[in-house]
């Protein structure tokens, strides 16, 4: 294995008086780290239009049926009448009108609005879910490895160098395509969400894992743990109120930005067919219909748009995010 | 350092058993948990019209009615000394490496693998020379001019990149540059000509996935260069580099950039390694045959061997090109310390 030397080494003279005069003097009114961050990113505007259109995506997914039923609209609704037999196209073109404001799908005329809408439904739903499931392996793993260290970091280490020298897509891919339309007492979207969610999340997890068992092996070398210990403390005690509260700053900052990762994971499981079944509205999906009818530029300008402000939006708030909680920048 | 070396290539061999067993549990467990049989996997040799007799034998004869322990041991074998394989009509010899026989051609999956090799390695290796060049040469600029116009542009192009999935840009480059008239000036995806058939043919039908694919990762490696430069310039050794009066070319490039391209050899290994398993996206939108395609095909039919032996052929190249960053590491880094 590979580790760096210590090449600077000689930097054991910091004296706790040396500590005092490095905050000392300007520090008058104490604040919290998380003041810190905020009084940051408040003067980030890029960031705060990130998180502001991060926050959107989250409404128009949970009151997608208000706002498609504003238009009178169903995701799934043919509209047959409004397509050209002989081109499939819409007759107008694009079909966009004062009721189908992103226009129609050629062949059977769904509505691309309420299917754009609708597709942020299954797109956040699996990327939130997906991500959550990555953080609790990976910090729960993540934290083990670097308390514990020796045989127990080994252990987690080589399961993470396993798991990183998969070939995810192709496993993902394989695995979403070779479960059943009914299978574990589930069936339908419900089967899909939880199988998506599972293998996206179980792949990720060690990238978190990573970045959590450095920090944790620098963190417990650190005065309050050694003093927890003296005082009596234990293993799990140390670990979920010593570390785990000095780890939510990395935890939110790479949640965040692995959200928009996941949201590209989850199109492109869909684009390829093995994702959330059809008829259900999905980014990826509707993309794939259109390359074949890639005459009609909106068809795939829509939901390509979807997914690229989608995972911009997260980009943007998971930089700003991570330069406002960012400690070396203090 | 040749301790170095055996060790690390024990582990990449036990990494790659790990891959095998875990793979093969998958893609034959799972299929059974949720409700296929030996009889429905054997069926898949014999075609629809054989009867339940007919199906009943092959299963038997083919070892589906085995324990996975030893189908796998069998498998395993298959790849280091071949394999016979008998689904009724008669005895097929798979030759070793043997990754398994396929459900729907009946032919051994290995030599198909070949085939599509050169596909996914000349889409890898082009897109990789002009991302790395790009990449890096985008993300040092930026840094050492931090702040400037070509900084806020280039990382806002670059943030765009990361943004944009690959069949989003691969459609709408094929709309603009293939099959739209106004600025056609490269042929349609799909096919694909031999480098030593004719270079010229090979790179023009490769251009436009080359270009897709390098910008997507080069968006990356910009943002992750700058971000190593800003880090590594303010590093004592730079200050004693200018100090010593070296020209700040020399500073920049061969004590800067050295120090901030460590952590980017490691994540451009297991990137290269990822794709030449099979560019998977970038070969479905522009229907390239390489690796990727035929996994993805493989999984849509539900060929479970192909898709065993393209997985496993995926992440022999993942693992190999870790092993082979760990061994440059030793090479590029002088604080690196084998043990």
């Amino acid at each position: 294995m590979t580790a760096p030397m210590d090449v600077t080494g000689g930097d054991t003279q910091a004296t706790p008086e040396a500590v005092v005069d490095a905050s000392g003097g300007k520090a008058i009114q104490g604040r919290s780290l998380g003041q810190i961050a905020w009084m940051r990113l408040k003067r980030d505007k890029v960031a705060l239009a990130g998180g502001l259109i991060v926050i959107l995506l989250i409404l128009i997914a949970v009151f997608a049926p208000v706002i498609v039923g504003a238009f009178g609209q169903d995701p799934t609704q043919f509209n047959s009448d409004l397509i050209d037999s002989s081109t499939m196209a819409p007759k107008t073109g694009t079909g966009i009108s004062a009721e189908h404001l992103f226009g129609l799908e050629p062949v059977n005329g769904r509505d691309i609005f309420s299917r754009v809408v609708y597709g942020a439904r299954i797109s956040l739903l699996i990327a939130f879910l997906a991500t959550l499931l990555s953080v609790v392996i990976g910090t729960l793993l993540g934290v083990t490895a670097g308390y514990f260290g020796g045989l127990v970091d080994s252990i987690i280490s080589k399961t993470m160098d396993v798991f990183l020298a998969f070939p995810i897509l192709v496993f993902a891919i394989a695995l979403a395509g070779i479960v059943p339309d009914s299978a574990f007492g589930l069936t339908g979207d419900t089967l899909r969400v939880s199988l998506l969610v599972f293998i996206i999340g179980f792949f990720n997890w060690p990238y978190i894992g990573r970045i959590i068992r450095g920090q944790t092996l620098s963190l417990r070398e650190r005065e309050f743990v050694d003093a927890a210990r003296s005082l009596g403390a234990r293993g799990p005690y140390i670990i979920f109120r010593e570390l785990l509260p000095n780890l939510v700053a990395p935890i939110l900052v790479y949640a965040t930005l692995l959200i928009p990762t996941n949201v590209l994971f989850e199109a492109a499981l869909s684009f390829l067919g093995v994702g959330v079944r059809p008829p259900t509205p999905t980014w990826g999906g509707m993309l794939s219909d259109a390359v074949r009818f890639y005459t009609i530029p909106h068809f795939m300008f829509f939901p390509g748009m979807a997914i690229f402000i989608t995972v911009l939006a997260f980009n943007l708030f998971g930089d700003g995010l991570r330069d406002a909680l960012d400690p070396k920048a203090r | 350092m040749v301790t170095y070396i055996i060790r690390r290539l024990i582990w990449a061999f036990v990494m790659l058993t790990i891959v095998s067993i875990v793979t093969f549990a998958i893609f034959f467990l799972v299929p059974r948990l949720a409700g296929a049989t030996s009889e429905s996997l054997a069926a898949r040799y014999v075609g629809r019209t054989a009867s339940a007799e007919q199906v009943k034998i092959a299963a038997e004869k083919l070892g589906f009615n085995d324990p996975l322990v030893v189908q796998y041991g069998r498998f395993a074998k298959g790849i280091v000394a071949g394999a016979d394989y008998d689904y009724g009509p008669g005895v097929e010899h798979c030759p070793a490496p043997c990754f398994g026989y396929s459900f729907l051609t009946r032919l051994p999956v290995w030599p198909d693998l070949m085939d599509r090799l050169p596909v996914t390695i000349s889409l890898a290796i082009g897109a990789a020379v002009i991302w790395v060049i790009a990449g890096v040469a985008t993300g040092v600029l930026s840094a050492l001019k931090r702040g400037s116009v070509f900084d806020r542009a280039a990382m806002s192009v670059a943030l765009a990149g990361v943004s944009l999935p690959i069949f989003f840009t691969g459609i709408v480059s094929l709309v603009v540059f293939s099959y739209g008239t106004p600025f056609r000036i490269t042929a349609p995806g799909g096919s694909f000509t031999p480098f030593d058939e004719n270079p010229a043919m090979w790179a023009y039908n490769l251009i436009l996935p080359w270009i897709t694919l390098a910008f997507l990762y080069a968006a990356g490696y910009a943002r992750l260069t700058r971000a190593g430069m800003l880090e590594t310039m303010n590093e004592d050794y730079i200050r004693t580099a200018r100090a010593k009066g070296l020209n700040e070319r020399t500073v920049v490039v061969k004590h800067g950039l050295r120090g901030a391209l460590t952590p980017i050899l490691t994540i451009f290994g297991l990137d290269l390694g990822l794709l030449l398993g099979g560019a998977v996206l970038t070969e479905s939108t522009y229907s390239l045959p390489g690796m990727g395609k035929y996994a993805i095909d493989a999984i849509l039919a539900q060929d479970l061997p192909k898709v065993m032996g393209v997985t496993l052929v995926a992440a022999f190249f993942v693992v190999f090109a870790n092993l082979i960053v760990d061994l440059l590491y030793a090479v590029v880094d002088p604080r690196v310390r084998l043990g």
